[in-house]
């Protein structure tokens, strides 16, 4: 699923690096702590997270993660933004809880890494 | 050989991961194996939160040749009691802005030695702690003693 669809499907606004919705994203971890993040091995992995800050970004990029589904109606700042940015990593930010983001995307067809 | 090294301050979690990036980006350059890069990278970042996250200060020196890489962190902090109980997986001393930053859970020991192939931790209660990490890049043995 392309990071635009996974927006509209969680009202969700992106902040899409470039190239990024050329991406096919079919996997999703859910996770508000970042070491169980790094313990991940999958490609084109969507981290769907309420952990709004910078080390969100960076666990991401650690993780070979290229994007990060924010929930609880957070919103990115302009420092991670810019990091997120520069580490090549895809912000989008939904009103949703978690669990309704889950449900939402586990339903249209992306699935759990085990 | 490149060698390179990174202070790293206590208690900074806006620039926490920053030293792991740039080793990401320097072994990208080098055309290192995509599975030793996000092992190596995964392991320096756990070790980096660490030092942010328990100790005053500390720094990461980096040291890349052809085969493998070895990073020692070493740290003026609390040091860790028990180093055994310490690696154990849930296991945690962290306060609750670490954890609010998403670590703290008692993963990263595990999470370093699991990304590691080789791993020696040193502590001292009260004066610091070094760690020694090495992974050795795709194709290249790992020596029985190192």
């Amino acid at each position: 699923m392309k990071a635009e669809q996974i927006a509209s499907l969680i009202n969700g606004k992106s902040h899409l690096c470039a190239g990024h919705n050329a991406i096919e994203f079919g996997y999703a971890f859910a996770s508000d702590l970042m070491s169980d993040v790094l313990r991940t091995d999958s490609e084109n992995l969507l981290l769907i997270t309420g952990l709004c800050n910078l080390q969100t970004v960076r666990t991401a990029e650690v993780s070979d993660i290229k994007c990060i589904v924010i929930g609880r109606g957070k919103t990115s700042c302009n420092e991670m933004k810019q990091l997120a940015h520069e580490a090549d990593v895809s912000i989008i930010e939904s009103p949703f809880s978690v669990f309704r983001i889950c449900s939402i995307l586990g339903s249209n067809g992306i699935q759990a890494i085990y | 050989m490149i060698t390179e090294t990174f202070h790293i301050a206590g208690g900074n979690f806006s620039n926490a991961g920053e030293a792991s990036s740039r080793v990401k980006k320097i072994l990208k350059q080098l055309g290192v194996d995509q599975c030793s890069i996000k092992r190596t990278v995964v392991a320096m970042y756990e070790a980096e939160v660490n030092i942010v996250a328990h100790a005053w200060e500390g720094n990461m020196k980096v040291e890349i040749d052809s085969e493998k890489i070895r990073i020692t962190g070493t740290d003026k902090g609390p040091g860790i009691a028990d180093i055994e109980k310490a690696m154990q997986a849930g296991f945690s001393t962290a306060s609750q802005q670490v954890r609010e930053m998403g670590f703290g859970a008692g993963m990263g020991l595990p999470n370093i030695k699991n990304n590691t192939d080789f791993l020696d931790i040193k502590s001292t209660p009260g004066i610091g702690t070094t760690l020694i990490m090495i992974n050795y890049f795709a194709g290249h043995d790992k020596p029985k003693h190192t």
